[in-house]
Protein backbone atom coordinates (compact mmCIF):
# COMPACT_ATOMS: atom_id res chain seq x y z
CA UNK A 1 0.00 0.00 0.00
CA UNK A 2 2.99 2.39 0.99
CA UNK A 3 4.83 1.80 -2.08
CA UNK A 4 2.27 2.02 -4.09
CA UNK A 5 0.75 5.26 -2.80
CA UNK A 6 4.84 6.03 -3.34
CA UNK A 7 4.67 5.61 -7.07
CA UNK A 8 1.85 7.29 -7.88
CA UNK A 9 3.40 10.45 -5.61
CA UNK A 10 6.31 10.22 -8.08
CA UNK A 11 4.23 9.56 -11.32
CA UNK A 12 2.02 13.38 -10.19
CA UNK A 13 5.43 14.92 -9.78
CA UNK A 14 6.33 13.95 -12.78
CA UNK A 15 3.05 14.54 -14.91
CA UNK A 16 3.29 18.00 -12.57
CA UNK A 17 6.69 18.80 -13.30
CA UNK A 18 5.71 18.32 -17.31
CA UNK A 19 2.89 20.62 -16.68
CA UNK A 20 4.88 23.08 -14.92
CA UNK A 21 7.45 23.26 -17.64
CA UNK A 22 5.28 24.11 -20.53
CA UNK A 23 3.22 26.73 -18.47
CA UNK A 24 6.41 28.41 -17.63
CA UNK A 25 8.02 28.49 -21.40
CA UNK A 26 7.70 31.70 -23.25
CA UNK A 27 6.52 31.22 -26.50
CA UNK A 28 5.91 32.54 -29.96
CA UNK A 29 4.49 31.68 -33.25
CA UNK A 30 7.46 30.53 -35.56
CA UNK A 31 8.59 33.13 -38.23
CA UNK A 32 7.85 31.05 -40.62
CA UNK A 33 4.13 30.82 -39.65
CA UNK A 34 1.51 32.68 -41.21
CA UNK A 35 -1.86 32.94 -39.18
CA UNK A 36 -5.12 33.22 -40.96
CA UNK A 37 -8.18 33.69 -38.85
CA UNK A 38 -11.27 32.15 -39.62
CA UNK A 39 -15.09 31.69 -38.41
CA UNK A 40 -14.01 28.27 -36.61
CA UNK A 41 -10.87 29.32 -35.18
CA UNK A 42 -7.83 29.79 -38.12
CA UNK A 43 -5.80 28.09 -40.14
CA UNK A 44 -1.76 28.03 -39.23
CA UNK A 45 0.35 27.59 -42.18
CA UNK A 46 4.32 26.68 -42.03
CA UNK A 47 6.25 27.98 -45.35
CA UNK A 48 8.81 25.92 -44.98
CA UNK A 49 7.83 22.81 -43.52
CA UNK A 50 4.60 22.76 -45.38
CA UNK A 51 2.37 21.59 -42.73
CA UNK A 52 -0.93 23.24 -42.02
CA UNK A 53 -2.65 23.00 -39.02
CA UNK A 54 -6.13 24.15 -38.33
CA UNK A 55 -6.85 25.59 -34.82
CA UNK A 56 -10.58 24.73 -34.36
CA UNK A 57 -11.35 26.76 -31.28
CA UNK A 58 -11.37 30.75 -31.06
CA UNK A 59 -10.30 30.53 -27.80
CA UNK A 60 -7.00 28.26 -28.65
CA UNK A 61 -6.11 31.23 -31.00
CA UNK A 62 -6.30 34.19 -28.89
CA UNK A 63 -3.85 31.98 -26.57
CA UNK A 64 -2.00 31.85 -29.88
CA UNK A 65 -1.98 35.32 -30.15
CA UNK A 66 -1.30 36.18 -26.66
CA UNK A 67 1.88 33.88 -26.45
CA UNK A 68 3.88 36.76 -27.64
CA UNK A 69 3.08 39.44 -25.03
CA UNK A 70 3.29 37.12 -22.22
CA UNK A 71 6.17 35.77 -20.17
CA UNK A 72 4.43 32.35 -19.70
CA UNK A 73 2.35 30.04 -21.27
CA UNK A 74 0.82 30.43 -18.07
CA UNK A 75 0.04 33.95 -18.14
CA UNK A 76 -0.80 34.06 -21.38
CA UNK A 77 -3.78 30.92 -20.31
CA UNK A 78 -4.87 33.74 -17.54
CA UNK A 79 -4.61 36.85 -19.67
CA UNK A 80 -7.21 34.91 -22.12
CA UNK A 81 -9.33 33.86 -18.95
CA UNK A 82 -9.06 29.74 -19.60
CA UNK A 83 -10.16 28.19 -16.62
CA UNK A 84 -7.81 25.66 -14.94
CA UNK A 85 -9.92 22.34 -16.07
CA UNK A 86 -9.80 23.80 -19.54
CA UNK A 87 -5.90 23.83 -19.39
CA UNK A 88 -4.87 20.62 -19.97
CA UNK A 89 -6.56 20.49 -23.39
CA UNK A 90 -5.12 23.50 -24.52
CA UNK A 91 -1.71 22.29 -23.47
CA UNK A 92 -1.87 19.03 -25.31
CA UNK A 93 -2.88 21.85 -27.90
CA UNK A 94 0.44 24.00 -27.50
CA UNK A 95 2.28 20.68 -27.16
CA UNK A 96 1.11 19.63 -30.36
CA UNK A 97 2.35 23.36 -32.13
CA UNK A 98 5.58 23.04 -30.46
CA UNK A 99 5.98 19.22 -31.93
CA UNK A 100 4.97 20.37 -35.38
CA UNK A 101 7.05 23.68 -35.33
CA UNK A 102 4.29 26.11 -35.47
CA UNK A 103 5.70 27.23 -31.94
CA UNK A 104 8.83 27.74 -30.57
CA UNK A 105 10.51 28.89 -27.35
CA UNK A 106 11.28 32.88 -27.64
CA UNK B 1 -18.34 23.17 -32.06
CA UNK B 2 -19.16 22.60 -36.14
CA UNK B 3 -17.58 19.34 -37.49
CA UNK B 4 -13.89 21.03 -39.04
CA UNK B 5 -15.69 19.11 -42.45
CA UNK B 6 -18.97 20.72 -42.05
CA UNK B 7 -17.04 23.89 -41.58
CA UNK B 8 -15.00 23.81 -44.86
CA UNK B 9 -17.75 22.21 -46.61
CA UNK B 10 -19.65 25.52 -45.97
CA UNK B 11 -17.17 27.54 -47.59
CA UNK B 12 -13.81 30.01 -46.36
CA UNK B 13 -13.71 33.28 -47.14
CA UNK B 14 -10.45 32.38 -49.13
CA UNK B 15 -9.60 29.33 -50.91
CA UNK B 16 -6.94 27.39 -48.76
CA UNK B 17 -5.03 26.15 -51.61
CA UNK B 18 -5.93 26.24 -55.81
CA UNK B 19 -4.48 25.43 -58.97
CA UNK B 20 -3.43 27.64 -61.99
CA UNK B 21 -3.56 26.69 -64.89
CA UNK B 22 -1.08 29.31 -66.73
CA UNK B 23 -1.31 28.12 -70.42
CA UNK B 24 -3.12 25.88 -72.76
CA UNK B 25 0.04 25.43 -74.27
CA UNK B 26 1.75 21.94 -74.26
CA UNK B 27 4.82 19.96 -75.58
CA UNK B 28 2.50 16.88 -74.88
CA UNK B 29 -0.74 15.45 -75.87
CA UNK B 30 -1.30 13.09 -73.14
CA UNK B 31 -4.66 11.20 -73.44
CA UNK B 32 -6.25 11.86 -70.49
CA UNK B 33 -5.68 15.47 -70.65
CA UNK B 34 -7.60 17.25 -67.92
CA UNK B 35 -7.36 20.72 -69.75
CA UNK B 36 -7.47 19.27 -73.39
CA UNK B 37 -4.58 21.13 -73.88
CA UNK B 38 -2.14 21.38 -76.50
CA UNK B 39 -2.45 25.28 -78.47
CA UNK B 40 -2.19 28.55 -76.32
CA UNK B 41 -5.57 30.40 -76.24
CA UNK B 42 -4.52 34.19 -77.44
CA UNK B 43 -6.48 35.41 -74.40
CA UNK B 44 -4.26 34.37 -72.33
CA UNK B 45 -3.85 36.53 -68.81
CA UNK B 46 -0.96 38.86 -69.63
CA UNK B 47 2.20 38.88 -67.23
CA UNK B 48 0.42 42.27 -65.94
CA UNK B 49 -2.62 40.80 -65.43
CA UNK B 50 -0.97 37.33 -63.35
CA UNK B 51 0.83 39.69 -60.97
CA UNK B 52 -2.57 41.55 -60.05
CA UNK B 53 -3.95 38.14 -59.19
CA UNK B 54 -0.98 37.23 -57.57
CA UNK B 55 -1.43 40.36 -55.23
CA UNK B 56 -5.11 39.35 -54.65
CA UNK B 57 -3.78 35.89 -53.48
CA UNK B 58 -1.63 37.70 -51.42
CA UNK B 59 -4.15 39.85 -49.83
CA UNK B 60 -6.48 36.61 -49.24
CA UNK B 61 -3.36 34.75 -47.67
CA UNK B 62 -3.92 31.94 -50.01
CA UNK B 63 -1.23 29.87 -48.85
CA UNK B 64 0.23 27.50 -51.77
CA UNK B 65 -0.66 27.00 -55.24
CA UNK B 66 -0.67 24.72 -57.63
CA UNK B 67 0.58 25.71 -60.73
CA UNK B 68 0.10 23.57 -63.90
CA UNK B 69 -1.50 23.81 -67.74
CA UNK B 70 -0.56 22.55 -70.11
CA UNK B 71 3.14 22.58 -69.57
CA UNK B 72 3.47 26.06 -67.52
CA UNK B 73 7.27 26.20 -67.81
CA UNK B 74 6.69 26.90 -71.72
CA UNK B 75 5.41 30.61 -70.51
CA UNK B 76 7.98 33.13 -71.34
CA UNK B 77 7.59 34.60 -68.14
CA UNK B 78 7.25 31.50 -65.76
CA UNK B 79 10.12 31.97 -63.60
CA UNK B 80 9.09 35.63 -63.50
CA UNK B 81 5.42 34.68 -61.92
CA UNK B 82 6.72 31.83 -59.61
CA UNK B 83 9.35 34.37 -58.11
CA UNK B 84 6.70 37.08 -57.50
CA UNK B 85 4.06 34.77 -56.10
CA UNK B 86 7.30 33.22 -53.52
CA UNK B 87 7.71 37.46 -52.81
CA UNK B 88 4.32 38.27 -51.81
CA UNK B 89 4.13 34.56 -49.46
CA UNK B 90 1.85 32.67 -51.98
CA UNK B 91 3.88 29.54 -52.20
CA UNK B 92 4.06 28.03 -55.50
CA UNK B 93 3.94 23.76 -56.42
CA UNK B 94 4.30 23.25 -60.03
CA UNK B 95 2.88 20.48 -62.23
CA UNK B 96 5.32 19.88 -65.36
CA UNK B 97 5.99 16.86 -67.76
CA UNK B 98 9.87 17.60 -67.05
CA UNK B 99 10.47 18.50 -70.57
CA UNK B 100 11.89 22.23 -69.77
CA UNK B 101 13.86 21.16 -66.33
CA UNK B 102 17.25 21.10 -68.00
CA UNK B 103 20.68 20.49 -65.41
CA UNK B 104 20.64 24.27 -65.62
CA UNK B 105 17.45 24.99 -65.05
CA UNK B 106 17.19 22.31 -62.23
CA UNK B 107 20.33 24.42 -60.81
CA UNK B 108 18.25 27.65 -60.89
CA UNK B 109 15.04 25.45 -59.29
CA UNK B 110 17.41 24.23 -56.76
CA UNK B 111 18.57 27.54 -55.23
CA UNK B 112 14.62 28.67 -54.93
CA UNK B 113 13.10 28.66 -51.76
CA UNK B 114 9.00 27.76 -50.80
CA UNK B 115 9.18 26.10 -54.25
CA UNK B 116 7.76 22.26 -54.96
CA UNK B 117 7.88 20.67 -58.06
CA UNK B 118 5.69 18.04 -59.13
CA UNK B 119 6.50 15.66 -62.43
CA UNK B 120 4.12 13.61 -63.42
CA UNK B 121 4.60 9.90 -64.53
CA UNK B 122 1.79 7.43 -65.19
CA UNK B 123 4.05 4.54 -65.80
CA UNK B 124 7.08 2.56 -64.15
CA UNK B 125 8.34 1.76 -67.66
CA UNK B 126 8.36 3.65 -71.11
CA UNK B 127 6.06 1.17 -72.75
CA UNK B 128 2.98 1.96 -69.68
CA UNK B 129 3.88 5.51 -69.37
CA UNK B 130 3.88 6.56 -73.24
CA UNK B 131 0.87 4.85 -74.22
CA UNK B 132 -0.62 8.02 -72.35
CA UNK B 133 1.70 10.47 -72.12
CA UNK B 134 3.41 9.60 -76.19
CA UNK B 135 6.60 8.89 -76.92
CA UNK B 136 9.77 9.99 -75.19
CA UNK B 137 7.70 11.40 -72.38
CA UNK B 138 9.06 8.53 -69.52
CA UNK B 139 12.40 9.57 -70.79
CA UNK B 140 11.41 13.04 -70.64
CA UNK B 141 10.51 12.76 -66.99
CA UNK B 142 13.17 10.66 -65.47
CA UNK B 143 15.88 12.98 -66.97
CA UNK B 144 14.21 15.83 -65.06
CA UNK B 145 14.26 13.80 -62.03
CA UNK B 146 18.11 12.84 -62.57
CA UNK B 147 18.41 16.44 -63.21
CA UNK B 148 16.78 17.58 -60.17
CA UNK B 149 18.46 14.95 -58.00
CA UNK B 150 22.15 16.18 -59.14
CA UNK B 151 20.90 19.55 -58.66
CA UNK B 152 20.26 18.61 -54.82
CA UNK B 153 16.95 20.20 -55.20
CA UNK B 154 15.70 18.27 -52.18
CA UNK B 155 12.58 15.96 -52.14
CA UNK B 156 10.59 16.65 -55.42
CA UNK B 157 7.36 15.07 -56.21
CA UNK B 158 5.65 12.45 -58.47
CA UNK B 159 2.41 12.60 -60.00
CA UNK B 160 0.75 9.17 -60.84
CA UNK B 161 -2.88 9.40 -62.75
CA UNK B 162 -4.08 5.96 -61.60
CA UNK B 163 -5.35 4.04 -64.11
CA UNK B 164 -6.32 0.13 -65.68
CA UNK B 165 -2.74 -0.37 -66.87
CA UNK B 166 -0.69 1.00 -64.03
CA UNK B 167 -2.74 -0.25 -61.00
CA UNK B 168 -0.30 -3.15 -60.34
CA UNK B 169 2.90 -0.70 -60.89
CA UNK B 170 2.07 1.09 -57.18
CA UNK B 171 4.76 -0.70 -55.29
CA UNK B 172 7.54 0.27 -58.04
CA UNK B 173 5.74 3.80 -58.16
CA UNK B 174 6.55 4.17 -54.45
CA UNK B 175 10.56 2.42 -54.77
CA UNK B 176 11.07 4.29 -57.97
CA UNK B 177 10.04 7.47 -55.48
CA UNK B 178 11.79 6.03 -52.22
CA UNK B 179 14.74 5.91 -54.83
CA UNK B 180 14.87 9.42 -55.49
CA UNK B 181 13.80 10.87 -51.71
CA UNK B 182 10.65 11.99 -53.93
CA UNK B 183 7.05 12.03 -52.60
CA UNK B 184 4.59 10.01 -54.77
CA UNK B 185 1.39 11.36 -55.19
CA UNK B 186 -1.28 8.78 -56.55
CA UNK B 187 -4.41 10.42 -57.87
CA UNK B 188 -7.46 9.23 -59.89
CA UNK B 189 -8.24 9.43 -63.04
CA UNK B 190 -11.60 11.59 -63.88
CA UNK B 191 -13.45 11.70 -67.48
CA UNK B 192 -12.36 15.36 -68.00
CA UNK B 193 -11.30 17.49 -71.09
CA UNK B 194 -9.62 14.45 -73.43
CA UNK B 195 -10.67 12.00 -70.48
CA UNK B 196 -13.81 11.82 -71.50
CA UNK B 197 -13.10 9.83 -74.43
CA UNK B 198 -9.93 7.90 -72.43
CA UNK B 199 -11.97 7.29 -69.67
CA UNK B 200 -13.92 3.86 -70.68
CA UNK B 201 -10.44 1.96 -71.43
CA UNK B 202 -8.50 3.72 -69.01
CA UNK B 203 -11.01 4.05 -65.62
CA UNK B 204 -9.91 1.35 -63.24
CA UNK B 205 -12.36 -1.53 -63.14
CA UNK B 206 -14.02 -2.58 -59.79
CA UNK B 207 -11.43 -5.00 -58.68
CA UNK B 208 -9.02 -2.91 -59.24
CA UNK B 209 -10.52 -0.19 -56.98
CA UNK B 210 -10.14 -2.44 -54.16
CA UNK B 211 -6.43 -3.25 -54.65
CA UNK B 212 -6.22 0.65 -54.58
CA UNK B 213 -7.96 1.24 -51.81
CA UNK B 214 -6.10 -1.56 -49.80
CA UNK B 215 -3.51 -0.33 -50.88
CA UNK B 216 -3.95 3.27 -49.79
CA UNK B 217 -5.07 1.61 -46.46
CA UNK B 218 -1.30 0.17 -46.57
CA UNK B 219 0.51 3.42 -47.63
CA UNK B 220 -1.25 5.86 -46.70
CA UNK B 221 1.16 7.31 -44.59
CA UNK B 222 3.45 8.39 -46.67
CA UNK B 223 1.52 8.97 -50.18
CA UNK B 224 -0.34 12.08 -51.06
CA UNK B 225 -3.56 11.29 -53.00
CA UNK B 226 -4.64 14.84 -53.12
CA UNK B 227 -7.50 13.21 -51.41
CA UNK B 228 -9.17 12.06 -54.35
CA UNK B 229 -10.20 8.39 -53.14
CA UNK B 230 -13.06 9.53 -50.94
CA UNK B 231 -15.53 7.69 -52.97
CA UNK B 232 -13.67 4.44 -52.11
CA UNK B 233 -14.42 4.86 -48.70
CA UNK B 234 -17.70 2.45 -48.88
CA UNK B 235 -15.27 0.00 -49.02
CA UNK B 236 -14.72 -0.14 -45.10
CA UNK B 237 -12.65 2.16 -43.04
CA UNK B 238 -12.29 5.79 -44.37
CA UNK B 239 -8.99 6.71 -45.96
CA UNK B 240 -6.69 9.25 -44.28
CA UNK B 241 -7.44 12.96 -45.39
CA UNK B 242 -10.43 15.38 -45.18
CA UNK B 243 -12.47 13.26 -47.48
CA UNK B 244 -14.64 16.01 -48.87
CA UNK B 245 -15.00 18.12 -52.41
CA UNK B 246 -13.43 21.27 -52.21
CA UNK B 247 -14.77 22.06 -55.38
CA UNK B 248 -15.47 26.09 -54.65
CA UNK B 249 -15.18 25.29 -51.13
CA UNK B 250 -11.71 25.25 -50.02
CA UNK B 251 -9.87 24.89 -53.41
CA UNK B 252 -11.00 26.46 -57.02
CA UNK B 253 -9.55 27.08 -60.82
CA UNK B 254 -7.93 29.61 -61.90
CA UNK B 255 -7.52 28.85 -66.23
CA UNK B 256 -4.94 30.49 -68.91
CA UNK B 257 -7.73 33.02 -69.59
CA UNK B 258 -8.71 33.80 -66.31
CA UNK B 259 -11.77 32.13 -65.88
CA UNK B 260 -12.89 30.58 -62.86
CA UNK B 261 -13.73 27.57 -62.29
CA UNK B 262 -14.80 25.16 -58.98
CA UNK B 263 -11.85 22.84 -60.01
CA UNK B 264 -9.88 21.56 -62.88
CA UNK B 265 -11.90 18.47 -63.46
CA UNK B 266 -15.23 20.72 -64.33
CA UNK B 267 -13.63 22.93 -67.08
CA UNK B 268 -17.41 23.13 -68.56
CA UNK B 269 -19.52 26.25 -68.03
CA UNK B 270 -21.37 24.53 -65.50
CA UNK B 271 -18.92 25.20 -63.23
CA UNK B 272 -17.92 28.42 -63.94
CA UNK B 273 -17.77 30.98 -61.36
CA UNK B 274 -16.72 34.04 -63.25
CA UNK B 275 -13.39 35.68 -64.01
CA UNK B 276 -10.58 37.69 -62.74
CA UNK B 277 -11.31 39.97 -65.45
CA UNK B 278 -14.57 41.11 -63.85
CA UNK B 279 -14.92 44.02 -61.80
CA UNK B 280 -13.76 42.99 -58.19
CA UNK B 281 -11.51 40.18 -59.67
CA UNK B 282 -10.89 37.21 -58.18
CA UNK B 283 -11.75 37.53 -54.46
CA UNK B 284 -15.28 38.75 -55.79
CA UNK B 285 -15.99 35.71 -57.65
CA UNK B 286 -14.24 33.24 -55.02
CA UNK B 287 -16.57 35.13 -52.63
CA UNK B 288 -20.01 36.38 -54.22
CA UNK B 289 -20.27 33.62 -56.96
CA UNK B 290 -24.01 32.13 -57.74
CA UNK B 291 -22.06 29.23 -58.37
CA UNK B 292 -19.92 29.02 -55.11
CA UNK B 293 -22.52 29.75 -52.80
CA UNK B 294 -24.85 27.02 -54.54
CA UNK B 295 -21.96 24.32 -54.11
CA UNK B 296 -21.35 26.01 -50.57
CA UNK B 297 -25.01 25.05 -49.48
CA UNK B 298 -25.76 21.79 -48.08
CA UNK B 299 -25.83 19.29 -51.03
CA UNK B 300 -28.58 16.39 -51.95
CA UNK B 301 -28.10 13.05 -51.26
CA UNK B 302 -30.78 12.78 -53.70
CA UNK B 303 -30.57 9.19 -55.00
CA UNK B 304 -27.97 7.78 -53.03
CA UNK B 305 -29.89 9.00 -49.44
CA UNK B 306 -30.96 5.32 -49.23
CA UNK B 307 -27.87 3.72 -49.06
CA UNK B 308 -25.87 3.62 -46.15
CA UNK B 309 -22.26 4.21 -47.43
CA UNK B 310 -23.51 7.88 -48.68
CA UNK B 311 -21.94 9.12 -45.02
CA UNK B 312 -18.49 7.54 -45.98
CA UNK B 313 -18.46 8.08 -50.07
CA UNK B 314 -20.65 11.17 -50.07
CA UNK B 315 -21.77 10.51 -53.84
CA UNK B 316 -18.10 10.75 -55.23
CA UNK B 317 -16.95 12.71 -57.53
CA UNK B 318 -18.76 15.98 -59.33
CA UNK B 319 -16.85 15.76 -62.21
CA UNK B 320 -17.05 12.02 -62.57
CA UNK B 321 -20.51 12.31 -62.81
CA UNK B 322 -20.83 14.96 -64.47
CA UNK B 323 -18.90 13.63 -67.74
CA UNK B 324 -20.26 10.08 -67.94
CA UNK B 325 -23.73 12.02 -68.36
CA UNK B 326 -24.99 11.56 -64.40
CA UNK B 327 -26.91 13.42 -62.24
CA UNK B 328 -24.94 15.35 -59.78
CA UNK B 329 -27.56 13.97 -57.00
CA UNK B 330 -26.84 10.11 -58.15
CA UNK B 331 -24.00 8.06 -57.94
CA UNK B 332 -20.49 8.23 -58.38
CA UNK B 333 -19.77 6.13 -62.04
CA UNK B 334 -17.32 4.35 -60.32
CA UNK B 335 -19.49 3.76 -56.97
CA UNK B 336 -17.96 0.41 -55.18
CA UNK B 337 -21.60 -0.79 -54.52
CA UNK B 338 -22.19 -0.93 -58.25
CA UNK B 339 -25.23 1.46 -58.02
CA UNK B 340 -23.22 3.49 -60.84
CA UNK B 341 -22.71 1.21 -63.35
CA UNK B 342 -26.64 0.58 -63.21
CA UNK B 343 -26.81 4.45 -63.44
CA UNK B 344 -24.72 4.18 -66.52
CA UNK B 345 -26.81 2.18 -68.24
CA UNK B 346 -29.37 4.31 -68.50
CA UNK B 347 -27.76 7.28 -69.99
CA UNK B 348 -28.29 8.52 -73.39
CA UNK B 349 -25.34 8.29 -75.97
CA UNK B 350 -25.97 12.19 -77.00
CA UNK B 351 -26.22 13.69 -73.37
CA UNK B 352 -23.28 13.65 -72.02
CA UNK B 353 -21.72 16.88 -71.78
CA UNK B 354 -18.31 17.84 -73.55
CA UNK B 355 -15.67 19.55 -71.96
CA UNK B 356 -15.79 24.12 -72.94
CA UNK B 357 -13.02 24.23 -75.04
CA UNK B 358 -10.61 22.11 -76.35
CA UNK B 359 -6.99 23.42 -77.09
CA UNK B 360 -5.89 19.80 -78.25
CA UNK B 361 -3.29 20.07 -81.36
CA UNK B 362 -4.83 19.04 -84.49
CA UNK B 363 -4.30 15.72 -85.29
CA UNK B 364 -1.39 14.49 -87.49
CA UNK B 365 -2.31 13.64 -90.64
CA UNK B 366 -1.74 10.53 -91.85
CA UNK B 367 1.72 10.66 -93.65
CA UNK B 368 1.24 10.28 -97.62
CA UNK B 369 3.61 8.94 -99.70
CA UNK B 370 3.70 10.84 -102.51
CA UNK B 371 4.14 9.37 -106.15
CA UNK B 372 6.37 10.91 -108.58
CA UNK B 373 5.88 11.00 -112.12
CA UNK C 1 -17.96 2.00 -8.29
CA UNK C 2 -21.17 3.03 -6.83
CA UNK C 3 -22.33 -0.19 -4.56
CA UNK C 4 -25.49 0.20 -5.29
CA UNK C 5 -24.65 -0.35 -9.54
CA UNK C 6 -22.81 -3.27 -8.19
CA UNK C 7 -25.23 -4.86 -6.06
CA UNK C 8 -27.77 -4.27 -8.15
CA UNK C 9 -27.91 -6.97 -10.99
CA UNK C 10 -30.83 -5.71 -13.28
CA UNK C 11 -28.51 -2.76 -13.88
CA UNK C 12 -26.13 -4.68 -14.67
CA UNK C 13 -27.82 -6.45 -17.03
CA UNK C 14 -28.88 -3.21 -18.37
CA UNK C 15 -27.30 -2.38 -22.34
CA UNK C 16 -24.55 0.28 -22.17
CA UNK C 17 -25.40 3.74 -23.55
CA UNK C 18 -22.43 5.75 -25.78
CA UNK C 19 -21.29 8.15 -23.64
CA UNK C 20 -21.83 11.54 -25.28
CA UNK C 21 -17.88 13.00 -25.26
CA UNK C 22 -17.49 15.85 -21.96
CA UNK C 23 -16.62 19.21 -23.04
CA UNK C 24 -13.00 18.55 -21.88
CA UNK C 25 -12.37 15.35 -24.37
CA UNK C 26 -14.05 17.66 -27.22
CA UNK C 27 -11.60 20.47 -26.51
CA UNK C 28 -8.91 18.06 -26.41
CA UNK C 29 -9.43 17.54 -30.45
CA UNK C 30 -8.19 21.97 -30.38
CA UNK C 31 -5.97 21.07 -33.14
CA UNK C 32 -6.01 18.98 -36.28
CA UNK C 33 -3.16 18.69 -39.20
CA UNK C 34 -3.92 18.42 -42.90
CA UNK C 35 -1.78 18.85 -45.65
CA UNK C 36 -1.52 21.93 -47.67
CA UNK C 37 -1.52 19.32 -50.66
CA UNK C 38 -4.24 17.01 -49.48
CA UNK C 39 -7.55 18.66 -50.67
CA UNK C 40 -9.80 17.67 -53.35
CA UNK C 41 -9.74 19.47 -56.81
CA UNK C 42 -6.15 20.23 -56.36
CA UNK C 43 -3.84 17.78 -58.78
Amino acid sequence: MACAASTERSRLTTVDAQHRSLTARALALHPQVSLRPEPFGALAYHYGTRRLVFLKHLDVVRVVQALDQHDSVGAAFEACGIESHRRPAFEKALTSLIESEMLHDR
Amino acid sequence: MTGLVEQLKAGLDAPICLTWELTYACNLQCVHCLSSSGRRDPRELTTAEAKRVLDELHDLQVFYINIGGGEPMIRRDFFELVDYSISRNVGVKFSTNGAFIDAAKARRLAAMDYLDVQISLDGTDAVTNDAVRGVGSYDTARRAMDHLADAEFGPFKISVVVTRHNVDQLDTFKQLADGYGAQLRVTRLRPSGRGADAWHDLHPTNLQQRKIYDWLLAHGENVLTGDSFFHLNALGESLPGLNLCGAGRVVCLIDPIGDVYACPFVIHDEFKAGSVRDAGGFAHVWKRSELFRELREPQSAGACASCGSYDACQGGCMAAKFFTGLPLDGPDPECVRGHGELALAGVGGGSVPRPAMDHSKPQRPTPVTLIRK
Amino acid sequence: MDQTIIDNPSIEAAPVLAEQPADELLEELLIEEISIDGMCGVY
